[in-house]
């Protein structure tokens, strides 16, 4: 675990986020998700509560956010569950961050899917960018992490950086990508091949051409 | 080319590539929502009776017939317990991602058949656990149920039916155990996501102890469709007990990856040439392909060319249809590579509750490492598929066979390859001499 993210100490940590509650926006958010379960079971509603607290603990950090004890121990009281039954959730599923990343999580999808049309060339690039696996850039803006199969296949390779997925990409794109977001700017997420529109062959649907350039309704060819 | 493809007209994503919007007035245009309430007024036996005779099967990869596994479902509760519908959209089995495409292109065929077969199963609410990278793909998802309140196809009296019926949006956090179904319930009640024995099955007590079933989101989204054409248009394609159209995902060395929607029982050498532009570098290139997402054994290049895509044929080639998620390998492949980056991923998602998938996986990888660098012995081999064996069918849930099928089927179809590597970096072994 010599490489294991740097968990920052615990008096600090709580010094820092001992005091967290959510905004008074993200409350009534919380609140639609408890609701969608049923009387008794405010539980099941750990997993999204968590990511809301993540995600607001992002926008007070300017990063992307991650799970301080105390953040986990405010969930737990809010769902009425021990304390450890909520770090078991957060410490067992990937996406919750235990240790803080940075402004922008890249997160370079390695399987074989991806790797066969070329996920090392993504990693090349986010390598000659200064980027290291597991690790913050020092400006804070870029953490990278390799990831298992995003589900993008028919797409790769692909990266998702915060909310967004990247696919298609070269060694080119990866680096124009982290050239714009570095500037500041929004590049356009999706895929990255001029002229293709989502999952369809490049160079143009093989099937579903009406749909193309209108709502094309079947039923009457039925 | 003797196969009768599919046409446009008798595909059931019209919108998979998202070229309109996903928003209910453009669906209503494209045929969803239309009359749903005169579908429910046929009442369950009849639904279920319908796809049963639709020959549909599972399409979350292990194929079981889904209008059986709804019929499974308690007919009236005994006891006060409500029962639930579960849509897996947890889709994380490499190689896939056909489902991605319906939530966010397709949304409510997805929800329109979740009324229809929570109706079917007597279900008060349907949960879809959509895996928690596909962030934009949830946004549209509950954008898309909050429209069907509004327009008051979901909720009390959905769709005027007089049946009352909750569909909610769970999003995963990343975990491709809880695409397993009793994983995925665990999760649902907020804990983590790890198998529970069966029996008892979810059809008796699932998610909250309650009668749950668990389905694919292909397999619920083709429900209205299925319905409104009758059952004897959906089996009319496909073969016998593998009837059908369904969602192929083509990725790896072929011209052009797509995801696109063919008949059942399309030869493989068809759904390339027609979809995907062919093979990188032609038909002679082609190594091996994995013909349903990383779980199902790989098959070489002679065994896969004119195989039927669909459940029988791929078993035949000792294989399996999986998820329909094509992956295809040239010759440029590392092939010992590409399989031990997948036991890499089941090393890296098993849920370490068993110790035979706990260990094992990570020791299959390690070993499988040596074997691509050449690091390894010869007789590793062997004890390397000693080792699959003893995790295959000793785990509470299917990963650890699926850590083990990709492993076996190399060393099955590629062991030569396997010597080849650690004779050319270790040298020829000393040759044994007979004892004179």
């Amino acid at each position: 675990m010599a490489d294991a993210a740097h968990i920052p100490d615990e008096a600090e940590t709580r010094a820092r986020w001992g005091g967290f509650a959510f905004t008074a926006e993200n409350l009534a958010k919380a609140q639609t998700y408890i609701a969608r379960y049923p009387e008794g079971r405010q539980r099941s509603a750990v997993m999204p509560l968590l990511d809301l607290a993540q995600r607001q603990v992002g926008a007070d950090t300017q990063t992307q956010g991650w799970l301080p004890v105390p953040v986990i121990e405010y969930v737990a009281a809010m769902l009425d569950m021990p304390f450890i039954r909520a770090y078991e959730v957060a410490s067992f599923y990937t996406m919750y961050n235990l240790a803080p990343v940075g402004r922008f999580h890249v997160q370079v999808c390695g399987t074989t899917p991806c790797l066969l049309r070329g996920s090392d060339n993504v990693m090349a690039a986010c390598a000659n960018k200064g980027l290291v696996k597991g690790k913050t850039t020092p400006d804070g803006l870029f953490t990278l992490t390799e990831v298992e199969c995003m589900g993008n296949c028919a797409n790769a390779p692909m990266v998702q950086i915060n909310d967004d997925n990247f696919e298609d990409l070269d060694y080119d794109s990866t680096t124009r990508i982290l050239e714009a977001l570095a500037a500041g700017e929004s590049p356009k997420p999706g895929t990255q091949i001029p002229g293709r529109h989502t999952s369809e062959p490049e160079g143009g649907p093989t099937t579903l051409k009406a749909m193309v350039d209108a709502n094309h309704d079947y039923r009457g060819e039925w | 080319m003797s196969f009768d493809f599919l046409s446009d007209k008798d595909r059931i994503f019209t919108n998979v590539y998202g070229f309109q919007p996903w928003n209910l007035k453009s669906a209503e245009a494209r045929g969803d929502w239309d009359n749903t309430k005169d579908l429910i007024a046929w009442g369950q036996d009849k639904i279920i009776d319908e796809m049963k005779a639709s020959g549909l099967r599972g399409r979350g990869g292990a194929g079981f017939p889904t209008g059986m596994k709804w019929s499974f479902m308690p007919k009236e509760s005994k006891d006060g317990r409500p029962s639930f519908l579960v849509i897996n959209a947890d889709e994380s089995e490499p190689g896939s991602c056909k489902d991605r495409e319906i939530l966010r292109h397709d949304p409510h065929k997805l929800i329109e058949g979740a009324l229809i077969a929570g109706f079917a199963m007597r279900a008060r609410a349907a949960y879809i656990y959509v895996r928690g990278e596909y962030i934009r793909e949830a946004q549209v998802l509950q954008a898309a149920v909050d429209e069907a309140y509004e327009a008051g196809l979901i909720g009390k009296n959905a769709a005027k039916s007089g049946y009352d019926f909750d569909v909610f949006v769970h999003r995963g956090a990343g975990a491709y155990i809880c695409g397993e179904e009793t994983a995925m319930i665990e999760s649902l009640e907020g804990k983590k996501g790890q198998p529970r024995l069966k029996p008892p099955f979810p059809a008796g007590a699932g998610l909250y102890g309650c009668p749950t079933t668990v389905n694919n989101v292909e397999s619920i989204a083709v429900v209205p469709t299925i319905l409104r054409r009758g059952a004897s248009w959906f089996a009319s394609f496909g073969r016998e007990n593998n009837k059908g159209t369904k969602l192929f995902q083509i990725s790896g060395h072929v011209d052009k990856p797509c995801v696109v929607e063919e008949a059942m029982s399309i030869p493989f050498r068809d759904l390339i040439e027609k979809h995907c532009g062919g093979i990188r570098g032609g038909w002679d290139n082609l190594l091996a392909v994995i013909p349903g997402g990383s779980s199902v054994p790989l098959v070489p290049a002679a065994q896969i060319m004119d195989a039927p895509m669909d459940f029988d044929g791929l078993k035949e080639v000792g294989s399996g249809l999986g998820t329909a998620a094509v992956i295809v390998m040239d010759k440029s492949t590392d092939i010992v590579q590409a399989i031990s980056r997948l036991s890499y991923f089941y090393k890296h998602e098993s849920c370490g509750q068993c110790t035979p998938c706990r260990e094992g996986t990570g020791w299959m990888w390690r070993v499988m490492e040596r074997m691509r660098t050449g690091d390894a012995d010869i007789s590793e081999i062997d004890t390397l598929y000693e080792v699959t064996k003893q995790v295959e069918g000793h785990t509470i849930c299917a990963l650890g066979d699926a850590a083990a099928w990709p492993i076996q089927g190399l060393i099955k179809h590629f062991r030569p390859e396997m010597e080849r590597r650690i004779v050319e970096k270790q040298g020829n072994p000393p040759m044994m001499e007979a004892a004179e």
